[in-house]
């Protein structure tokens, strides 16, 4: 046999690449690298963020949602490809990177030998043929299938199909070289007399292999040779082209997870690293320029990936309203590589505001969430909408129809500019007073404080929430009180709207009170004001939604239901987006109306996290943007979809939006919404005599 | 151009309750909250956005008392970069005229260019600016709905009259305008813009200051004084369905069809 | 008692009806004195508006000036300094003209300034004691005004009922050269018509009228439905005008259209004067406000305390079936 001569045949041509492929080596290398370093400069200008607390959360954030893929199955077929990429790509990382370093002895990986090297081989002739397989089935959905959510409306530019389908190529081209590589040098290996590795049966290379098998050892070689020069090529040309577009999250993903909020439901503070009494000294408040961002959000802006999941389920961009998360964050990356472009001089400084956002596109976001919870590289968008906000009150520049109620509540702390001394109006209405007294707390108060809000004191629909919920309250013998006059809007909405002045003057008057009166914990059924207690307030008691106290005391015995009524309506609960989505409060709602006997419940298909928001609270309710159809009037088809004509929710705001949606949407008289305290306190059995009932917290 | 602002704090209409008090000689006053008076907020929107364009200051002045310095501070604020304060006890119980002449005699201590008041306060006069401008023997317009700068020494002008339209003049430098809402959109001003100008000191300036005869202001230089306030009885008013909603509906459609509103 | 004396305006020689408007404030002020007229202008206009108010006014003082061709306040004023006698009692409209000329003329006369009245009782000597209005007209006040060095008074349009006078044949006073040459430092261009909106108020018999209690722009089209049941149009005040939510076109008041509809819906409309001024013809007003104490109440003809947002569908619904029944 002339197993060396041929053998040295076979190498002798990767030999003399040597030089060759070293040159590409350190070439490419040095390229990313530079490439990677004129990427990071905007991030060194940018305002700081506070990231690097409780690794070990972190970690189990990176764990899940970034080795784990946990958001990816949502949207079940581009899920599972990308589960199948991504788990092929850490396979292949190892690979590849053995590849580059030089040939092993037996094509197997540098360092490990034996089994465990021939294992790796087996997994990985299948990892990159699956991988292969993928990018074929990604260019023919792309191309032929077209799901809608990678559509690029006119407004925000151009399709970059093109540019996907380049990529997913060479994708495609990379893992056919390293077949390639592997399938001509085991079949040298074979022409040569010499052991080969033995490659994993039906695998691309396997297959390759058999296409080889006549060939001849020169050219066995010269494949070898040039197989080997593409794969490096591609590998290097990917790696420095990737920071170019949407697949730098390739490179960033894992540290924008890493790095990813922990909180929910929280909004960042003005600048990280200053306290609330050294704010005075900022000259300029909120995101005004691109520099204004955190480091962090400028790595979101990198990493979104353009896969539209986020405008999918944003119930702003679905209405009409000119928002679209997904592009806010792609116009934004776009920006930032043109002004911070790989050769020459930064151009910065130049306002955010009708250059690259409008503010009409700032000021349509509800805040629900949607566009968090299913983003799987875990953007944040909320924080950047509210920091643009703060840069926008700071300037001045405030829709008219905003400007009132934010008068309304720096003066009397409400934004209906009612009196103070008629918040607590509600308690005196006629019928209501004989059977239930609600007490205005003093210094001896009770223990358990019933934080109203604004709405829910003022308006006269949203009046019988308050008082459901105290009957509820005072059923289960809490012993409770509310602050009245002495209670200023929860301020939540204020702050998410950029005011973030008087947001705190708001909340330091609540906060005071709140401690004057001595309670231990908050009950509220408005999931707004419960957020804003929970997160936005420091060293406020513990606050739970009337929801958790209802389902709680429904399963310790304390509140039992009589039959609905009418057996032929049919229920359906809408999740409130922050007593859901931000808060994490799905069941008890649920339990509480599956504990009404005879109570028929459908679930619609846009539930739990995946809730479409109702059209938003707070100020929003003032706000008077440009839409096509309400939000409210979706939601609304949404539950006669469902075959529901009875919706059940959680929150005056969704009260408001759900009641006038029904109107708009001509559904009056097909159609009721209620309030799940409401609908508890008209279900709710009484003793017919007063007996004494100990609420499930020992009063 | 130098402009000036006068401006007044007034009990803020849609966030009070305006109802007689006991004694039946004034409002009650406890509960109400003060801003600014909106067509003066315009005024010095107005005169905000003339500055951008032409450069300039702007200068908010009220005649009150430290109460009043309130609404300078939120006007500077909102981008004017000064405000004064005319106070003095003899200014007090000054009718329309007196206030008039309070604020010429600060004008003709200072070069301004052109001076701004809104079109009318809560008591509807519409009286300030047209006399400061007599006293001062410039060239008046009301209802200004529209300005545009022609030169230094000249603007041009929509007023608003009856039907929606516009009478459009020419009027020389220095002039006074009294400013009629919806010519602009004013700015947000924050809480934190506020917190800001919150200890600037405001200049205050007294009888002494301004060189005034006291006997021309305050309660007995004045010739206008409100004797009380009162609700009118109704007289004929309207005739009042007292009834159910379903029962007024019927009642109405009834009478709506005897009138001829229906066919 | 002082003279009295009543700016005419007029239009192409037709006077307006506040003159008569205000010969009934001066009848008011003093039963038994005669009221002089005075008008400016220039050309057969003037001479037309002036012989016709010879049937109601003792005297008519006819100014006639080039410059006063179009009837600009500053030139007015200056006008009137060099003719009115010390002491007098000048009687003017409130509407823009009115707060054009007024303030400045009374400065220049030295006289008392007593704007914007609904009523006026001038039998305490040198005091004249009217009534205003304030707060948007939440609130009326008495007010009294020391006179002795005459006065300058606005009224409100429509406060004086004109009042079915002894014909009179008054005499034409040309006082035009005592006024002689004219100039000030304001001076008219032109005028800027209102745009023409897609729907002309003016020409509808009825009128379903919405103020700020409609609350969002959204909530026109309740409105509009109940329009198109009545054949009628949606016009609005000016709240509505200011936040953008109809056009100019649609805004009834003194700065907007006048109407003389046959029935009259004001919704959510507290009922200020200057949106009143614009509804003439005496109508059939019906007013439907959530606020029992909305100066509205005082003119329309039936009143409902109710939120017009439940109401007007309500009403509308009711209609519908109406014409649905006597369809058939």
């Amino acid at each position: 046999m002339v197993s060396s001569a041929a053998l040295s045949e076979l190498t002798s041509s990767l030999e003399s690449g040597r030089a060759l492929f070293l040159a590409i080596h350190v070439l490419g290398t040095l390229t990313f690298a530079y490439i990677a370093w004129r990427r990071l400069i905007p991030l060194l200008h940018a305002e700081r963020d506070c990231r690097f607390d409780r690794p070990f959360a972190r970690l189990g954030k990176l764990a899940k949602f970034w080795f784990g893929q946990w958001k990816h199955p949502r949207y079940r077929t581009a899920g599972i490809l990308h589960i199948l990429i991504f788990t092929g790509f850490i396979l292949l990382v190892i690979r590849s990177f053995s590849l580059l370093a030089g040939v092993s002895e037996n094509g197997g990986v540098v360092g490990v030998s034996g089994t465990a090297s021939h294992l790796y081989n087996v997994i990985t002739d299948y990892a990159a043929t699956v991988v292969f397989l993928c990018m074929l089935f990604a260019i023919v959905r792309r191309l032929v299938f077209r799901p809608a959510r990678y559509a690029v409306p006119e407004r925000y530019g151009k399709a970059r199909t093109a540019d996907a389908i380049f990529l997913l190529a060479l994708i495609a081209v990379l893992m056919a070289a390293d077949g390639l590589f592997s399938a001509a040098e085991a079949a040298g290996h074979l022409k040569a007399g010499q052991p080969a590795e033995a490659l994993a049966v039906l695998s691309l290379p396997w297959v390759m292999q058999i296409v080889l098998a006549s060939a001849s050892l020169p050219t066995l070689g010269k494949l070898c040779f040039a197989s080997y020069l593409v794969h490096e090529v591609t590998f290097y040309f990917l790696l420095c082209y990737r920071p170019f577009g949407i697949q730098f999250h390739v490179e960033t993903s894992l540290f924008n997870v890493y790095f990813s909020k922990l909180e929910r439901g929280t909004v960042k503070p003005v600048r990280w690293g200053m306290s609330e009494g050294q704010l005075d000294q900022i000259k300029s408040f909120g995101v005004k320029t691109f520099e204004d961002f955190t480091w962090k959000h400028m790595l979101d802006f990198y990493s979104c990936a353009d896969c539209g999941r986020c405008s999918d389920n944003c119930p702003a961009n679905a209405a009409g309203r000119p928002l679209s998360p997904r592009f806010l964050s792609i116009k934004a990356r776009d920006y930032a590589f043109q002004h911070y472009p790989m050769f020459g001089k930064a151009g910065n400084g130049a306002p955010l505001i009708g250059s690259l956002f409008s503010e009409d596109q700032i000021w349509s976001c509800t805040t629900c969430g949607a566009c968090e919870e299913e983003c799987p590289l875990l953007v944040e968008y909320i924080d950047k909408i509210v920091d643009l906000r703060r840069g926008l009150i700071d300037d001045g520049n405030v829709p008219q129809s905003l400007q009132k109620p934010l008068k309304a509540l720096e003066s009397r702390g409400n934004p209906y500019g009612k009196m103070e001394k008629k918040r607590a109006d509600w308690v005196s209405a006629k019928e209501f007073q004989q059977t239930c007294k609600v007490r205005v707390l003093d210094k001896n108060g009770a223990s358990t404080l019933y934080f109203v809000d604004s709405i829910t004191s003022y308006d006269d629909r949203m009046q019988s929430i308050a008082r459901s919920t105290a009957r509820v309250l005072d059923h289960v013998g809490e012993n409770f009180g509310i602050l009245g006059a002495a209670e200023r809007d929860s301020g939540h909405e204020v702050r998410r709207f950029g005011e973030e002045a008087l947001f705190e003057a708001l909340r330091d008057h609540n906060i005071e009170a709140i401690q004057a009166s001595g309670v231990k914990r908050i009950v509220t059924a408005d999931p707004h004001a419960l957020n804003a207690l929970k997160h936005d307030y420091k060293g406020a008691p513990p606050v739970e939604h009337i929801s958790q106290v209802i389902a709680r005391d429904v399963k310790a015995g304390l509140i039992k239901f009589q039959p609905v009524a009418n057996t032929n309506d049919v229920y359906t609960y809408h999740d409130p987006c922050y007593l859901g989505r931000h808060n994490l409060v799905y069941e008890d709602p649920r339990e509480v109306l599956d504990a009404i006997p005879g109570l028929k419940r459908v679930e619609m298909s846009r539930s739990r996290d995946r809730s479409f928001c109702c059209g938003g609270g707070g100020l929003m309710l003032f706000y008077e943007p440009k839409e096509d159809e309400r939000m409210g009037v979706k939601r609304v088809r949404m539950a006669a979809e469902a075959g529901a004509n009875v919706i059940v929710t959680a929150c005056p705001f969704c009260m408001a939006n759900i009641e006038d949606a029904i109107k708009v949407a001509g559904f009056e008289g097909k159609m009721t919404v209620i309030d799940l305290a409401e609908l508890a306190d008209r279900q709710m059995l009484r003793p017919a005599s007063p007996t004494v009932a100990t609420s499930s917290l020992g009063g | 151009m130098e402009i000036l602002v006068c401006a007044r704090r007034v009990p803020d209409t849609s966030e009070n309750e305006i109802a007689l008090n006991s004694a039946g000689n004034d409002i009650e006053r406890d509960e109400l909250v003060y801003s600014i008076n909106e067509p003066d907020n315009y005024a010095v929107e107005e005169a905000l956005q003339i500055v951008a364009r032409v450069g300039g200051s702007v200068t908010v002045v009220t005649v009150g008392s430290e109460d009043d310095e309130e609404i300078l501070r939120r006007e500077m604020a909102m981008g004017a970069s000064h405000g004064v304060l005319l106070s003095d006890d003899a200014f007090i119980g000054s009718d329309g005229r007196g206030i008039a002449a309070i604020l010429k005699s600060f004008v003709a201590k200072g070069n301004y260019d052109l001076i701004l008041t809104g079109v009318q306060a809560e008591d509807g006069a519409a009286q300030v600016g047209g006399m400061l401008a007599a006293m001062l023997d410039y060239p008046f317009a009301s209802l200004v709905n529209s300005i545009e700068v022609l030169d230094p020494k000249k603007l041009k002008i929509g007023r608003e009259i009856e039907g929606g339209n516009r009478e459009i003049s020419e009027i020389d430098l220095p002039c006074v305008l009294s400013i009629q809402t919806g010519i602009n959109e004013p700015r947000y001003v924050g809480m934190r813009g506020i917190r800001a100008v919150a200890s600037v000191p405001i200049p205050t300036h007294g009888v002494s200051d301004l060189g005034i005869d006291p006997s021309t202001v305050g309660d007995a230089g004045g010739k206008v004084k409100r004797v009380d306030y009162f609700v009118p009885v109704l007289g004929k008013g309207a005739e009042m369905l007292s009834g159910s909603r379903e029962e007024n509906i019927d009642k109405l459609v009834e009478l709506i069809a005897a009138k001829g509103g229906l066919n | 008692m002082p003279r009295i004396f009543a700016y005419v305006v007029h239009k192409g020689g037709i006077a307006d009806d506040s003159a008569a408007e205000l010969l009934a404030a001066a009848r008011k002020i003093d039963p038994t004195g005669s009221v002089t007229a005075v008008v400016t202008g220039f050309g057969p206009n003037l001479d037309r508006i002036s012989e016709s108010l010879r049937a109601s006014f003792g005297e008519v003082w006819k100014i006639a000036n080039q410059s006063l061709d179009y009837p600009n306040a500053e030139l007015i004023r200056k006008a009137l300094v060099k003719v009115l006698p010390s002491g007098c009692f000048v009687l003017i409209p409130h509407d823009h003209f009115g707060i054009d000329l007024a303030p400045g003329l009374a400065v220049k006369l030295n006289a008392a300034f007593a704007p914007d009245i609904l009523d006026a009782d001038g039998s305490m000597g040198s005091n004249l004691n009217v009534v205003r209005q304030e707060f948007g007209g939440q609130l009326s006040a008495h007010v009294r005004c020391d006179v002795l060095a005459g006065v300058v008074v606005t009224v409100r349009p429509g406060a004086f009922k004109p009042a079915g006078s002894n014909p009179v044949v008054g005499l034409v006073v040309d006082k035009s050269v005592d006024v002689g040459p004219l100039s000030a430092g304001r001076r008219y261009l032109e005028t800027v018509a209102a745009e023409a909106g897609d729907v002309d108020i003016t020409r509808h018999n009825v009128l379903v009228s919405i103020g700020r209690g409609i609350q969002e722009k959204d909530n026109i089209g309740i409105a509009q439905e109940l329009a198109n049941v009545l054949g009628a149009a949606v016009s609005c005040s000016r709240p509505v005008v200011d936040a953008k939510w109809l056009e100019k076109s649609r805004q009834v008041g003194s700065s907007g259209k006048t109407v003389k509809p046959k029935v009259y819906l004001a919704c959510g409309i507290s009922g200020a004067f200057q949106h009143l001024a614009g509804i003439k013809g005496n109508p059939f007003i019906v007013a439907i406000n959530k606020n029992p104490k909305a100066p509205i109440f005082q003119v329309a003809d039936v009143g409902i305390v109710d939120d017009l947002l439940e109401f007007l569908p309500e009403l509308t619904n009711k209609i519908r079936e109406m014409q649905s029944v006597s369809a058939k």
